[in-house]
C-alpha cells in the first residue's frame, strides 16, 4: 500500500478554555473520498479549517501532500517557517466554503483565472484556456461572463470548485457544501464531487448530506465532543456502528 | 500595491515644480548679477497703491514709481509678493531688494531697515457719512467709533486721542461700508485710500482738515546703503523730470502737500484718468444685465481662481486618498507601533481646526526652518487633514468586507498582501466610492481656507472683487454659484462610476453612458 496522502496525528485545538479538538487522527489514502459527520459543535468545521491551517493547530501533526505542519505540545511560540509552510500547503490543497465566498466584484472567469494569475503567475491566456476547462468540468461553460450574483447557488457552488480546481490542488476539502443551498439544488454539487471522485481526486467533505456521505463516500469518519468516534465503512457504519453514540446520532438515517 | 505607489509617483511629480519655485524664492537676492531689481509688496486690496485691476495686471502708483526707479537705475523690475505682515522679514532674510507698499517713514521702523527718500507724501483723512455735522479736530470725535487699518499711524493718532472707540479692520471696505451701515461715526486713514475706496462712494464725505503728515518711503536692508543711494538717485530724477508729478497726477494724488514738498507747481500735470477709470468701477448702474458685465470683466481673477481652487483641491485630494490609504491600513492590519501611530495620527488631526493647521504649515513652521510656497502649504494642509477621514472611511470600508473574502483569496494559495490587494481592497474601494466623493465636494469647498494663506484662490478672488468694485453681496452670489458649478460634475462623475461599478447586477445591462447614467 502507497503512502497515505493526508496523514493527521494528535491534533488538538482550543479557543480559550474550551477545547474544541482533543488529539484526532486519521489518514486518508490517495484518491479517497472521505465524509466526515457528527453533531453541530463536534469540531468537524474545525478540523478542516486547520487542515489547511487557515486556523492554526496547538499541537500535533499534520501530513499533506508533502507538506508537513507539526507543532508540539506546550511549544508557545509558533515555528516561524510555519506560516511558508502553511502558505505552501494551501498551494497544494483546494478549499470550499459553506458560503461559496466567490469574489462578487469579478466574473466567474475572472473568480476561476485570479489565483493562477497572481500566486502562479501563469500567462492570462492559459489561466484563461485552463479556467473554461474547468468550467466546462462542473457544468457552467456558458457562465463565464456573469458575475456571482447573477448565478444560483449551485451554480456558484460549482463555480467555488471550478476556483479551487485551477490551482491543481492534490486535496480538496468541502466545508458543509451544500448546507447553505435549496434542496433541489443541492444535488448538481454533489454530482460534480462524484465525478471529481471518478476521476480519482483526493477529497475529505465536512457535511450534513447523509445520504451523500453514503452513497459516495470511500469511509466515513464520525465526531463527537472533539473526537473521532468511528471510522468506518460507508455501509458498515449504517448497518452495524461499532458506538454505541454513532448509532444515537444515525438512528434516524438507519 | 502598484497603482497605488503610482499615484504617489505622479503626486511627486506634481509637487516638484512648487518645491523648486519656493527654493527659487529663497535663493538671497543681493550677491546675484544685479540686472534685476525685485520688489515687494502686499498687493491685495491695495488701490491705489500697488494692486491687480481687472485684468490681472499689476498696476498703481507706486508699481509705477518703482517701475520708474528700476529704469532709471537700467535694472528690470522683478515683482515679488509677500503678506503685508512679512515684508520687512522678508527684506532681512534677502528674499528681495526693496519694499515698496505704502510704509510710513518712522523712527521705530528706522531701526530695522533703511529707508531711502520719501516718494510721497501725505495725511490722515477723516470720511463719515454724508450730512455728519463738520469736524475740526480728533478731540471732537470723543466718545464715537471710529475704524481705522490695523498697523497704521491712523491707529495710533486714534489711540492717542481721548475716548475715542477705535475699531481696527483688515479690509478697508469693510470700514468704509461699516459707516454707510452706521456701525462707525467715521473712519480714519491715509488720504490715498480714502480718495480710492471712499471717495467714489456718494453715501460718504470727507471731512476735517488734513490729519497728521505721513511720509512713505521705500524700504531697503540695513545692510546696503548703496541701494539705497542709487535708488534715491533714481528717484531724484524722477522728481526733477516731472515724471513723479505726472504719475501722482494721473493717479490724483498730486496734492498741495506733495506740490510744496517738491517745490513744484500745484496743480496737476495731466488730468487723472487712472483715478477716473477705478472710481468709474464703482459707479451702480441698474439692472442685472449691468451688474453681470460688470464682474464679466474680471473674468482673468475669477478663471484663475477657479483653476488653483480646482488644481489644489484635486492634488490634496490624491494626497488625502494615499495617504488616508496607508493610515487605514495602518490602523487595520499594522502591527504593534504602526497601528497607535495611525490612531493618534487621526485623532489629532481630526480633533483640531483646518484653518490652524493651515497658519501652523505656512506661518508656523519657517521657525523651525521648514519654509513652504503657498501652494505647498495650503496643499498638504488640506490633504494631510483629509487624510484622517479618508483613512476612517477606507476602514469601515475594509472592516465591511466579509471576512471569507480573505479566507477563499488564502484557501486559494495567496499572501495575506496578495489578498488584500487583488479581493478585499477592490471591495472596499467600490463600498468607499460614494463617501470618498461626499468629502471631496467637501474639500472643494473647504480649500477656501487657503486665502488664509495668501492663495488666490476662488475665494481669494472674490475678496480682490469685492474690494475693488465695493459690491460684497453680488460677487458672493456669483462665486458661491461656482464654487456650486465646479463641485456639479463631480457629484455626476461619481454616480456614473458607481454605476458602472456596482457589483450587484443580477441581468447584464449595457454600462451606463457618462452622461445618461447621471442622478439616477
Amino acid at each position: 500500500m502507497s503512502e497515505p496522502i493526508v496523514e493527521v496525528s494528535n491534533l488538538r485545538k482550543s479557543y480559550g478554555d474550551v477545547t474544541v479538538l482533543k488529539g484526532v487522527g486519521f489518514s486518508v489514502e490517495q484518491g479517497d473520498l472521505v465524509s466526515i459527520i457528527g453533531p453541530s459543535g463536534c469540531g468537524k468545521s474545525t478540523l478542516l479549517r486547520c487542515l489547511n491551517a487557515l486556523e492554526t493547530l496547538d499541537s500535533g501533526t499534520i501530513r499533506m501532500a508533502g507538506v508537513t505542519l507539526e507543532r508540539s505540545e506546550g511549544e508557545r511560540r509558533l515555528d516561524p517557517r510555519f506560516h511558508d509552510f502553511a502558505h505552501e500547503l494551501r498551494q497544494r490543497v483546494g478549499m470550499v466554503f459553506q458560503q461559496f465566498n466567490l469574489f462578487p466584484n469579478k466574473t466567474i472567469l475572472e473568480n476561476v483565472t485570479l489565483a493562477p494569475l497572481v500566486v502562479n503567475k501563469e500567462p492570462r491566456e492559459v489561466a484563461e484556456e485552463n479556467a473554461l476547462r474547468q468550467l466546462e468540468k462542473v457544468g457552467l461553460a456558458g457562465f463565464a461572463k456573469r458575475y456571482p450574483a447573477q448565478l444560483s447557488g449551485g451554480q456558484q457552488q460549482r463555480a467555488a470548485i471550478a476556483r479551487a480546481l485551477a490551482m491543481n490542488p492534490k486535496v480538496m476539502l468541502y466545508d458543509e457544501p451544500t448546507s447553505a443551498l435549496d434542496p433541489m439544488l443541492v444535488d448538481e454539487v454533489l454530482s460534480v464531487m462524484k465525478a471529481l471522485d471518478a476521476e480519482g481526486m483526493t477529497q475529505i467533505v465536512v457535511t450534513h448530506e447523509i445520504r451523500f456521505a453514503r452513497d459516495a463516500s470511500d469511509y466515513i469518519i464520525y465526531m463527537e465532543q472533539g473526537e473521532i468516534v468511528e471510522i468506518s465503512d460507508e455501509d458498515e457504519i449504517f448497518t452495524s456502528p461499532k458506538d454505541e453514540r454513532t448509532r444515537r446520532f444515525l438512528h434516524r438515517f438507519i | 500595491m502598484k497603482r497605488f505607489s503610482l499615484l504617489c509617483l505622479i503626486a511627486a511629480i506634481l509637487c516638484t515644480p512648487l518645491l523648486f519655485s519656493d527654493l527659487r524664492a529663497a535663493d538671497p537676492a543681493g550677491d546675484k548679477d544685479s540686472s534685476e531689481l525685485k520688489w515687494a509688496a502686499a498687493v491685495d486690496s491695495n488701490a491705489p497703491f500697488a494692486f491687480y485691476d481687472a485684468h490681472n495686471h499689476l498696476t498703481g502708483f507706486e508699481f509705477e514709481i518703482i517701475t520708474g526707479i528700476a529704469r532709471h537705475m537700467t535694472r528690470d523690475p522683478k515683482f515679488i509678493q509677500n503678506s503685508w505682515d512679512g515684508l520687512i522679514p522678508g527684506l532681512g532674510r534677502g528674499l528681495y531688494d526693496c519694499v515698496i507698499c505704502g510704509i510710513e517713514i518712522t523712527a521705530e521702523k528706522g531701526q530695522e531697515v533703511l529707508f531711502t527718500d520719501p516718494y510721497y507724501i501725505t495725511f490722515e483723512q477723516l470720511v463719515v457719512a454724508k450730512g455728519t455735522p463738520p469736524v475740526s479736530s480728533l478731540a471732537e470725535l470723543s466718545g464715537r467709533k471710529i475704524g481705522t487699518l490695523e498697523q497704521t499711524a491712523a491707529l495710533r493718532m486714534l489711540e492717542e486721542t481721548p475716548n475715542v472707540v477705535v475699531k481696527s479692520y483688515a479690509e478697508e471696505i469693510n470700514a468704509y461700508n461699516d459707516v454707510c451701515n452706521g456701525r462707525l461715526y467715521g473712519v480714519l486713514l491715509d488720504f490715498p485710500i480714502a480718495k480710492y475706496y471712499a471717495g467714489p462712494n456718494p453715501a460718504l464725505e470727507f471731512t476735517g482738515p488734513p490729519f497728521g503728515k505721513i511720509t512713505y518711503g521705500i524700504a531697503v536692508s540695513r545692510s546696503r546703503p548703496e541701494l539705497a543711494k542709487q535708488i534715491n538717485a533714481a528717484l531724484g530724477e524722477m522728481v526733477k523730470s516731472g515724471e513723479l508729478r505726472d504719475i501722482l497726477s494721473r493717479w490724483g494724488l498730486w496734492t498741495p502737500t506733495m506740490a510744496k514738498a517738491l517745490k513744484q507747481q500745484a496743480d496737476p500735470s495731466l488730468p487723472d484718468t487712472e483715478y477716473k477709470a477705478f472710481a468709474a468701477q464703482f459707479e451702480q448702474e441698474g439692472g442685472i444685465i449691468a451688474r453681470l458685465k460688470k464682474y464679466f470683466v474680471y473674468w482673468p481673477v475669477i478663471l484663475q481662481g477657479c483653476i488653483l481652487t480646482l488644481e489644489i483641491s484635486i492634488l490634496s485630494m490624491v494626497l488625502a486618498i494615499v495617504v488616508g490609504f496607508l493610515l487605514a491600513l495602518m490602523r487595520v492590519y499594522g502591527p504593534f507601533p504602526l497601528k497607535p501611530i495611525a490612531i493618534l495620527y487621526i485623532e489629532i488631526v481630526r480633533g483640531t481646526p483646518l484653518l490652524v493647521q493651515l497658519l501652523i504649515l505656512f506661518y508656523g513652521l519657517p521657525y523651525i526652518g521648514i519654509k513652504l510656497t503657498p501652494f505647498l502649504a495650503g496643499m498638504l494642509g488640506l490633504g494631510l487633514n483629509y487624510a484622517a477621514y479618508e483613512a476612517e472611511n477606507y476602514r469601515a470600508g475594509l472592516l465591511a468586507i466579509p471576512k471569507g473574502q480573505m479566507e477563499a483569496a488564502r484557501a486559494l494559495g495567496m499572501t495575506h498582501r496578495q489578498g488584500l490587494v487583488h479581493v478585499v481592497v477592490p471591495q472596499a474601494f467600490r463600498m468607499v466610492l460614494p463617501p470618498v466623493t461626499n468629502d471631496f465636494i467637501s474639500l472643494l469647498k473647504d480649500s477656501s481656507l487657503v486665502s488664509a494663506v495668501t492663495l488666490i484662490d476662488l475665494t481669494g478672488a472674490y475678496t480682490r472683487i469685492a474690494t475693488q468694485t465695493f459690491d460684497y453681496f453680488g460677487t458672493g452670489l456669483l462665486i458661491a454659484a461656482i464654487y456650486l458649478l465646479i463641485g456639479l460634475p463631480f457629484v455626476r462623475l461619481t454616480g456614473w462610476l458607481e454605476k458602472r461599478l456596482s457589483t450587484d447586477r443580477r441581468t447584464p445591462e449595457p454600462k451606463p453612458s457618462f452622461w445618461l447614467g447621471l442622478g439616477a
